[in-house]
């Protein structure tokens, strides 16, 4: 279900900015010859990173978060990002939909370049941004109504639809979500009422409803039981085919096993970069190696 | 999927921000008229004269609201006197002893709907057992009132504030062999001073402004008590007679009590609620 | 225990047993004795207070027995209201007092709800604060003070700009008919609304501000705007509290006594228009109290203060039920 819209070829130019520079930091090491094993879809992310982020500070107040966050996300994989606790993890991905912005202490510059635009120029509008970048938080936040209005939530804001369309998109997002043969009969009842494995995957049908094209997770497993867990890992290998996602976690077994991409964290800097594989068994950088092998974090 | 523009769901974001501020500014407004007005209106009336003199006979110019001012003051402190050392008892069975009991919440949910009592009805209860059965008006019966409407306001802060203070506190005081009634009022006490005072501080300011109790329990009176057995001159009470009354000069001293009573409410009010603020911060 | 710990065997006072362990207790009977008369001292104080709320009761009904004997229910029916017959109904000041409060709740249940979103959501929250503050002074103002601004301000501006001008938009209405005098229905209820806005708005901020940010956050990540996650999420959410709020506001809009006497035009007739005279129990009893000379006439006057008490302690006890069962619900939510 790919998006009619005719998505502007990467555009972003060789010299914007010191970004090259910072790439060959933290992305000489990339690999290609390992993305063509891939097929069809991979030849788009080996051209043009679905996302790419270029020299992002962030700030809280005087406090310096991010420095110099340079990275690219691919279409169609899943990017882990991982870290020591507050190293920047979260506050990294909540630049991409600009929700850091409801804070008016915290700060971003630098650029993050969505197809190429870049979103954190304030005329990018911010209820597009966040159509086309979903998010999954931490805790699941089912809102305070039925599981149905829960899913048309985003569906009635962004589009028109009629009844029977929108059933079917409920009908469709649940499935994804591997929810549907859970909750079927049961679409009125208030969603507060589900456990708090099945509310999280409801927060997933509820994002990937209105068809993003790139799902941010902030640790969407922190506060769910393992069994639970286990399901919404198999669901972000199986969402990738349609979405992009981004996925920050602090355990790195679920990193390794879910994800393309790592990246690693470490006091607001991205450390290293690469493919998952390869982070976790030859990581290029003393400090990877350490986190990875246990010894701090 | 038809997409649905988002132009309008922005308009109506816009507009209603709009409105919510203009909200804003409604209630503002309100608050500063008013503000002005009696500032205003009251200031003119107001004189040495105001504060010294007795009432002038109806339509004679001049004359002051001496008794009114020291009747007030009179009836406020005994209300103060009846109203804070029971409330404050009270609150202490409630967070000291009473917690979770069954006889506990009844007596919380019995101040919660004494407090939501109309004072006008307060006024008629003290009519009916202080007044009715002597056959005249006192000061006494207004003080009663208003401690009346003080004492559940007074016992659910003394407890709000009791309850702030860490119950470590407690424990060490009692495992030094103190006994109970010492470690609350040396310890438990010093530890909620400032809390149980700003607590006092706005029971103080909520009752001094009552007119509806002492309109049929002290009245009102143009001349010097000589004790408060009898009908007792207040402040609230001359207003409403003096604003009713035909009396362009009465009018003018009614707002001059107005600016008067309201000055004094407002002052201990907000004194009281920075002190608690700075204190919360802390 | 601490004690027993760290001083030395020989201070007075410190048991005699194996440091480390318990003091065996000291003598009870002495301060036992004490703290015995404190919590009998404490309790009767804290007992005093339904005991109140019983009395209210009592001698509100023994007071009214006669009026109740002579008119029974059809007092409650009735719009009588004449002291030289000796005939007196409750319908005139039910029917103000109700109608006077609907008007407030009308206005200061939506301008609460906006204020309380501007302050929460929109503002910097130590802005909102200051601003917040200065509402909630408007609940400080004494009520009387609102009767002099009312009366003298207020009235002879609603007669002049408002009143005209509901009269001429709203045409035909029953509403708005009949000379616009300032003083009446409408007068008195919107400084009701001016009188309960503050309680109103601070409840809805606190019930505002108790919304998860994770909450808020999920919202504004599916692309809504601020209206939308507050009338779609915040409001569901807090639902609960702000009807605990209007309940509340409800309570003082319904005894409400000075400012109401002062602008109601204390007449006892029933009109559909809201330009026109009316009374309340409260403005009623402030009036005409002092002045009821015959036994019947002051009976009915107690019983409708007991009217009065009857309704607000059932509001009450409405909202306290509702706030009760809220923080259940939070708590099972937490």
């Amino acid at each position: 279900m790919n998006t009619a819209k005719i998505r502007p070829l990467f555009k972003h130019e060789e010299g914007r900015g010191s970004g090259a520079t910072f790439e060959s930091r933290s992305m000489d090491s990339q690999p290609r010859k390992n993305i063509t094993l891939r097929k069809a879809k991979a030849r788009n992310s080996e051209t043009s990173p679905k996302i790419s982020i270029r020299n992002l500070n962030f700030y809280y107040g005087d406090f310096h978060a991010l420095v110099d966050n340079t990275l690219d996300i691919f279409e169609n994989r899943v990017t882990a990002i991982i870290g020591p606790s507050g190293c920047g993890k979260s506050t990294h991905i909540r630049v991409y939909n600009r929700i850091y912005e409801l804070y008016r202490e915290q700060r971003a510059t630098g650029e993050v370049f969505l197809d190429g635009e870049n979103i954190l120029s304030p005329s990018y509008d911010v209820i597009e941004l966040r159509r086309r970048v979903g998010m999954i938080f931490q805790k699941p936040t089912p809102f305070p109504m039925s599981i149905e209005d829960n899913v048309t939530y985003g569906l009635k804001m962004h589009y028109k639809l009629t009844r029977s369309r929108m059933m079917e998109r409920v009908e469709w997002a649940l499935n994804q979500a591997a929810l549907w043969d859970e909750v079927k009969d049961e679409l009125d009842k208030p969603a507060t009422a589900l456990s708090g494995g099945q509310q999280q995957r409801l927060c997933i049908a509820r994002a990937i409803a209105v068809e993003p094209e790139i799902l941010l997770m902030d640790e969407p497993t922190s506060a769910i039981d393992p069994i639970a867990t286990a399901k919404i890992e198999d669901l972000v290998v199986n969402l990738k085919d349609r979405f992009t996602i981004v996925i920050v976690t602090h355990n790195m077994q679920q990193a390794a096993r879910v994800s393309d991409y790592t990246a690693f964290f470490y006091q607001g800097v991205i450390v290293e970069v690469g493919e998952t594989e390869r982070i976790f068994t030859k990581p290029e950088k003393e400090q990877t190696e350490a986190y990875i092998t246990g010894r701090f974090g | 999927m038809r997409r649905r523009p988002a132009t309008f769901r922005k308009f109506l974001n816009t507009f209603v921000v709009g409105v919510s501020g203009f909200s804003a500014l409604v209630g503002l407004f309100f608050l500063g008229w008013i503000l002005l007005e009696v500032v205003l209106k009251g200031a003119s009336a107001l004189s040495i004269g105001f504060f010294t003199k007795l009432p002038a006979p109806p339509g004679v110019p001049g004359g002051g609201l001496a008794n009114a001012i020291v009747g007030t003051i009179l009836m406020t402190a005994l209300a103060v006197l009846i109203g804070v050392p029971l409330g404050i008892l009270g609150g202490v069975y409630l967070s000291e002893f009473g917690e979770d009991s069954k006889i506990a919440s009844t007596i919380r949910f019995a101040s919660n709907v004494l407090m939501g009592t109309p004072s006008i009805i307060v006024g008629v209860f003290i009519y009916a057992i202080m007044v009715y059965p002597i056959g005249h008006f006192s000061g006494y019966a207004g003080a009663v009132s208003l401690a009346v409407i003080m004492l559940p306001v007074v016992v659910r802060t003394t407890e709000d504030m009791l309850r702030m203070v860490p119950n470590a506190l407690r424990e060490s005081a009692l495992a030094l062999g103190a006994p109970r009634w010492k470690v609350t009022f040396q310890v438990v006490f010093r530890g909620a001073k400032s809390g149980l005072l700003t607590g006092v501080l706005l029971a103080i300011a909520r009752v001094s402004g009552e007119t509806a109790p002492l309109l049929f329990t002290a009245l009102n009176s143009p001349f010097w008590m000589k004790s408060l057995f009898g009908p007792t001159a207040n402040l609230t009470v001359t207003i409403f007679n003096y604003a009713m009354s035909p009396y362009k000069d009465w009018q003018r001293q009614a707002w001059g009590a107005s600016l008067l009573i309201m000055a004094g409410v407002l002052s201990v009010t907000i004194i009281s609620r920075l002190y608690l603020r700075g204190r919360n911060k802390r | 225990m601490a004690l027993t710990q760290t001083s030395p065997p020989s201070l007075p006072g410190a048991p005699s047993g194996v440091p480390g362990f318990p003091p065996s207790s000291p003598p009870e009977s002495p301060r036992g004795r004490g703290d015995t008369l404190f919590r009998w001292v404490t309790v009767a104080s804290a007992v005093l207070v339904p005991l109140l709320i019983l009395g209210l009761f009592i001698s509100l009904t023994d007071l009214s027995m006669p009026s109740i004997r002579h008119f029974g229910l059809r007092f409650v029916v009735s719009n009588a209201w004449n002291p030289v017959k000796h005939d007196f109904g409750a319908l005139s000041s039910i029917y103000g007092t109700l109608v006077s409060t609907l008007i407030a709740m009308v206005i200061a249940m939506p301008l609460g709800l906006a204020i309380a979103f501007f302050l929460v959501e929109l503002i910097p929250p130590g802005f909102g604060r200051i601003i917040g503050g200065a509402i909630e002074l408007l609940a400080a103002i004494p009520s009387i003070i609102f009767g002099m601004w009312g009366l003298f301000v207020f009235a002879p501006y609603m007669a002049d700009h408002v009143q005209p001008f509901l009269a001429r938009i709203g045409g035909n209405l029953p509403l708005f008919q009949g000379p616009p005098m300032g003083i009446g229905m409408l007068t008195a209820g919107v400084i009701l609304a001016l009188m309960i806005l503050p309680f109103i708005t601070s409840v809805t901020s606190d019930v505002f501000r108790m919304v998860p940010v994770q909450l808020k956050e999920s919202a504004y990540g599916m692309g809504s705007t601020t209206f939308e996650v507050a009338r779609k999420v915040t409001l569901r959410y807090g639902f609960d509290g702000i009807v605990g709020a209007g309940f509340l506001g409800l309570g003082r809009a319904l005894g409400e006594t000075m400012a109401v006497t002062f602008v109601i035009g204390n007449s006892h007739k029933i009109s559909a228009s809201l330009f026109t005279g009316a009374n309340t129990i409260a403005s009623t009893l402030a009036n005409e109290f002092t002045e009821a000379s015959d036994p019947l006439y002051l009976s009915s006057l107690v019983e409708l203060g007991l009217i009065l008490l009857f309704i607000t302690v059932f509001v009450e006890i409405l909202s306290r039920l509702w706030l009760g069962r809220m923080k259940k619900k939070s708590g099972r939510r937490v």
